[in-house]
């Protein structure tokens, strides 16, 4: 059996975080009751013109330069025709012939292996409206046609992609660089990071597109993989069973686990697309663009390095740390704030301590809602509360217990270990007396251990704490059981 | 007191203001005068009696009140039934919008209500403004008023009948290829078709976006230069709408022509005019020469497919434009099968043959295949056109032409024959498809008793030439002929 | 161009891309004036336009751009009011398949 090759390329829509909609000044805020966010111009009336949204154009520029498009200084808006209902001119004004952005890259790295994929075009278009299905009596569907008109933009790569693991991948990068730059909330749930699949095969070694799929309906990354995966599954059978692949567009059926075909039309559509005749060629100048590039942000992948290179961290914390940009920001203020607090303490050290602490115990309370990130606690009691366990005041483990009632009460973490008088005993003498009881109650283990059993320091250590109520500072007790065990006989 | 309902605009809004008229009575005469003629003119397609006389009690409230009243203060107005009226039905003459009643009101609306115009009711047209006589309106053709067995024109029919008798002071048409000039050409009355761009076409229902404007019809160039000043000017709800500050152009009205060059186009009369136009051409050249004007023959080469080019780009627009008329969110649903059925019930029996004939023309026109060879290459004769207009610019300060190569013809006489129809457009396409202004003056009366047009051409945004040239032609020839039902 | 031949199964599908319901009468009157009409531009076809631009707008403009700002939306009773049939907040209308469009 032939040995096949799988080829993705990706379009992935993405709604700009504007205030109104592409064409006119409706809102585009999320969940409002059906069609309350609608006007003329995006319910179709007769007689309404689309005037584009400025604050649109500036998005996509932003993110075709975040991913080093060329902007077209002259683009075009056409008309694509067809007759839907949730498309309330039945037609769709979109670029097509001269986009807005092309010619950008994203590298994508999968288990060392990187793949440069090809950004071919960042184009701006609206939205379509919702159809409910089954909300009305008899065999109506009903439309809400507030989100007819928002503003996205659509994001078109190469046929570069060669698995279902480098297509999450392309698709988790640029969903963080979007958000990174403000103008993607991210948020998958409500739709505003959508993606289809073209899908194709071909035998290893061919140069020639095989006829590919488009996969619609994708809309979490764990269905990105499962739907190419069964995709290309599917396309090996057909083809090494001697069929041949029919170009279609195919839906995703998470219930089945299988790729569908979508109600095939008698005859292959045609758009008719021309250019809008109600809106003027869009023109960006020059300075526009250098202004936009100038303001561009540290993107993603080049904080990665930088906390890498700057704070120690491995891949992988600094990959959690940059995944959404509000986390970046909060990381980078803890560790800040901690510097500055615990002066003694290396940038190194610092970035390692913070990003322990934020993954392991503040991620967990994190609430995302889009690019808005809700956290437990602020950077300044992140910062402070390592700051404590720094100078020995606290346990490490003092500290998870500490964080809760910094959350539940609000009061900073210094005032929380004083009002508990959590502060770590590190008075010596106190720890000794402990320490000598606990090694005269458990004569047996300090012969073992003085027969070369080390390893049950750990059992004197807890016991000593335990004695101290968790009070006594580790490092002490470590130290004093030490001396205490050395001393004769 | 004087018949309020013939008075020109200008004039009634001064008796208005100075309280020799209140606008009440204005208004009344006015809805009396269509309640007696309209029977048979059938100009309106909704009076809004009501509405007029509340809106003619604010303007006397507001004279009374000593407030400043805006140029059209009382003024009766009519508005061609294409454009969108806040709480008045507004159909473009089609099945498919019956009852259609907005929820807005057009820029043009708003301008006028606001200069204190009186909204008398919405005007007959062709359906979507499509059509040269009328003849395409789902309610009914309206009535030329020099003969009512002739047409007004088209597609404007409605507004230059109803000017032509009377039934409102002056009106807003819209002009795509022609649809106001012809049929003011037709009634005896004056039209501008301002520069694509000048006047926002917010609220004004599609036919061919990059063709149409709106423009006044009035019965004399300096009441169509006023309504101009009231509409024109730049609407950020249009972003095809110019920028450019609006000239005044009641200020022209007087103002001396001599020394102006005049071009006449080359053979212009040679392609099917009635012999009654080219006299009355020729002797407009005589008049014009008399008025101190300097003719100049230039050429426009490419005119000759200007009706290829426009039976192109304008319904392969209005294909799309049309396409929201579907049943699903305004207007009628004729139930089918299913979704498809049902849109295709809906269009079937919502339009009119025309309008479906342009549809059909203009879908096949941008359909896979035939783009570049259809709807791209009359885009590129269309810069050829327009360049010609830029040369013999260079030559003249405005071009004159007949408006309409014959004067109003027979209901039926062209219906059969949609080509010879279309042919009734040749002198006003090209000038819209340049996006440049022109007016239309009555030039004399036929042998037969019927208005026939002149058809002048400016620059782009040089609407002030127009009504310049047009008041001291019309002053000149001294244009006051009115339909025989007019008094 | 190439000179276009109007047939009825072309009629038929320039019909369905328009979504238009045509009478078998319309069908055969819509062709034959699609011809005659398609017939009068022949002279088009002739024209050099090799290196002329195409004017898509008469008048040379650069669109005005909008602030991102957000304005009232409209009432939805009013608007809903037009429709031919509505329930629930929502226009109502046929059964749409899924994957259609
Ligand atoms: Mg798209
Ligand atoms: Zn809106």
């Amino acid at each position: 059996m032939a040995e096949y090759e799988t080829v993705i390329g990706l379009e992935v829509h993405a709604q700009l975080t504007t205030k109104s909609k592409l064409f006119c000044g409706c809102s585009i805020e999320f969940g409002a009751p059906p069609n309350t966010h609608v006007c003329p111009v995006c319910l179709g009336l007769p007689g309404s013109l689309p005037v584009v949204n400025a604050g649109a154009v500036e998005r996509a520029m932003r993110a075709a330069l975040a991913l080093g498009c060329t902007v077209r200084e002259h683009s075009v808006f056409a008309r694509k025709n067809y007759f839907y209902p949730d498309l309330a001119k039945n037609y769709q004004i979109s670029q097509y012939e001269l986009p807005l952005n092309e010619n950008g890259r994203l590298v994508v790295e999968v288990e060392g292996t990187t793949r440069e994929v090809i950004i071919q075009r960042i184009h701006l278009e609206e939205d379509a409206a919702k159809n409910i299905h089954g909300a009305g009596s008899g065999e109506s569907t009903l439309v809400d046609y507030n989100r007819a008109g928002t503003a996205l933009m659509e994001i078109v790569s190469g046929p570069d992609l060669r698995s279902s693991s480098e297509a999450e991948e392309y698709l988790k990068r640029l969903r963080e660089i979007l958000m990174c730059l403000g103008v993607n909330d991210g948020n998958l749930e409500e739709g505003s990071f959508r993606c289809d699949a073209n899908v194709s095969i071909r035998p290893v070694g061919q140069k020639k597109l095989g006829t590919r799929c488009e996969l619609k309906n994708i809309n979490s990354f764990r269905f990105v993989r499962k739907a190419i995966d069964y995709e290309v599954a599917r396309q090996i059978t057909v083809v090494s069973g001697g069929g041949t692949i029919r170009q279609e567009t195919r839906t995703w059926n998470e219930t089945q686990g299988k790729t569908l075909p979508m109600r095939s039309k008698e005859e292959a559509m045609d758009y008719r697309y021309f250019p809008d005749p109600d809106l003027p060629a869009l023109a960006v100048t020059p300075e526009a663009i250098e202004a936009a590039r100038a303001a561009l942000p540290e993107l993603p992948e080049a904080k990665r390095a930088r906390y890498l290179a700057e704070l120690g961290l491995t891949a992988a914390d600094a990959s959690v740390l940059t995944g959404h940009p509000e986390i970046a920001r909060y990381f980078e203020a803890s560790v800040a704030a901690l510097l500055a607090r615990a002066n003694k303490l290396t940038r190194d050290a610092a970035g390692k301590r913070v990003a322990n602490f934020v993954q392991s115990e503040v991620l967990r309370y994190a609430k995302a809602d889009g690019l808005r990130v809700e956290l437990p606690v602020t950077s300044d009691h992140v910062a402070e509360l390592l700051a404590l366990v720094e100078s020995g005041e606290i346990s490490g483990k003092q500290a998870k217990s500490v964080l809760a009632d910094v959350m539940a009460s609000g009061k900073s973490p210094a005032k929380v270990v004083a009002e508990q008088g959590l502060s770590q005993v590190s008075d010596t003498a106190a720890i000794e007396a402990a320490a000598r009881e606990v090694l005269a109650a458990n004569a047996p283990n300090v012969a073992l251990y003085k027969a070369g059993k080390t390893n049950v320091m750990g059992f004197f250590v807890g016991q000593v704490m335990k004695a101290m109520k968790g009070a006594g500072n580790p490092r002490l007790v470590n130290e004093v059981l030490q001396k205490l065990l050395s001393e004769a006989p | 007191m004087r018949d309020a309902a013939g008075m020109a605009v200008t004039e009634l809004a001064a008796a208005i203001a100075s309280g020799e008229l209140s606008a009440v009575e204005v208004t009344r005469a006015t809805l009396a005068r269509i309640a007696a003629r309209d029977g048979v003119t059938h100009a309106y397609l909704h009076v809004d009696s009501e509405g007029a006389l509340q809106a003619a009690a604010q303007v006397d409230r507001a004279r009374a009140q000593g407030e400043k009243l805006g140029v059209l203060a009382g003024v009766p107005i009519g508005i061609k039934d294409c454009m969108c009226t806040r709480g008045l039905p507004t159909t473009c003459a089609s099945k498919i919008l019956e009852g259609y009643v907005p929820p807005y009101d057009a820029h043009v609306v708003e301008r006028v209500r606001a200069a204190g115009g009186v909204i008398v009711g919405k005007l007959n047209m062709d359906e979507f403004a499509m059509g040269s006589s009328n003849e395409n309106s789902a309610y009914g053709t309206a009535r030329n008023p020099w003969d009512s067995a002739r047409t007004p024109g088209g597609s404007s029919g409605g507004a230059a009948a109803a000017t032509a008798e009377g039934l409102a002071g002056a009106t807003l048409g819209s002009d795509t290829g022609g649809s106001v000039r012809q049929p003011a050409s037709y009634c005896g009355v004056t039209a501008i078709k301002p520069t694509y761009g000048r006047v926002s076409r917010y609220g004004l229902i599609a036919f061919a976006s990059s063709l149409d404007q709106v423009g006044p019809i009035a019965r004399n160039v300096r009441d169509a230069a006023r309504m101009l000043g009231v509409i024109a000017g730049h609407d950020p709800r249009d972003a095809t709408s110019v920028t450019r500050p609006v000239d005044d152009y009641e200020a022209e009205c007087g103002k001396d022509v001599r020394g102006l060059r005049v071009g006449v186009v080359k053979g212009a009369t040679d392609r099917g005019c009635d012999p009654a136009v080219v006299e009355a051409f020729a002797r407009t050249q005589k008049q014009l020469t008399a008025l101190g004007c300097e003719l100049v023959e230039v050429e426009l080469p490419h005119q000759e497919h200007a009706l290829a080019v426009y039976y192109i780009i304008a319904p392969a627009e209005a294909s799309s434009n049309l396409a929201r008329f579907d049943g699903m969110r305004y207007g009628l649903r004729v139930n089918g099968d299913d979704l498809r059925d049902t849109y295709a019930r809906t269009r079937g029996a919502g339009f009119g043959p025309e309008v479906k004939r342009r549809i059909m023309l203009g879908t096949y026109a941008l359909s896979a295949g035939y783009y570049d060879a259809f709807y791209l290459k009359a885009q590129k004769v269309r810069t050829l056109i327009k360049r010609d207009f830029t040369q013999a610019f260079s030559r003249c300060d405005v071009l004159i032409t007949p408006t309409a190569p014959t004067a109003a013809f027979k209901f039926g006489e062209k219906s059969g024959d949609p080509m010879s129809m279309y042919m009734q457009d040749i002198f006003t396409l090209p000038p819209s498809l340049a996006g440049i202004p022109a007016v239309s003056v009555p030039c004399g009366l036929s042998p037969d008793g019927l208005p026939i047009g002149l058809q002048i051409c400016a620059p782009e945004l040089e609407e002030k030439r127009l009504v310049r040239i047009g008041h001291a032609f019309e002053t000149a020839i001294a244009w006051n002929h009115r339909p025989p039902r007019f008094s | 161009m190439a000179a276009p031949t109007i047939t009825i199964d072309v009629v038929r599908h320039v019909a369905k891309l328009a979504a238009l319901s045509l009478s078998p009468t319309e069908e055969e009157t819509m062709c034959r004036e699609l011809r005659a009409i398609l017939a009068s531009m022949a002279a088009l076809e002739a024209l050099d336009v090799s290196g002329v631009p195409p004017t898509f707008h008469a008048v040379a403009m650069h669109g005005g751009l909008r602030p991102d700002e957000v304005r009232d939306s409209f009432p939805r009773a009013e608007l809903l009011a037009a429709a031919p049939a509505h329930e629930a907040g929502g226009f109502a209308v046929p059964k749409v398949m899924d994957g259609e469009g």
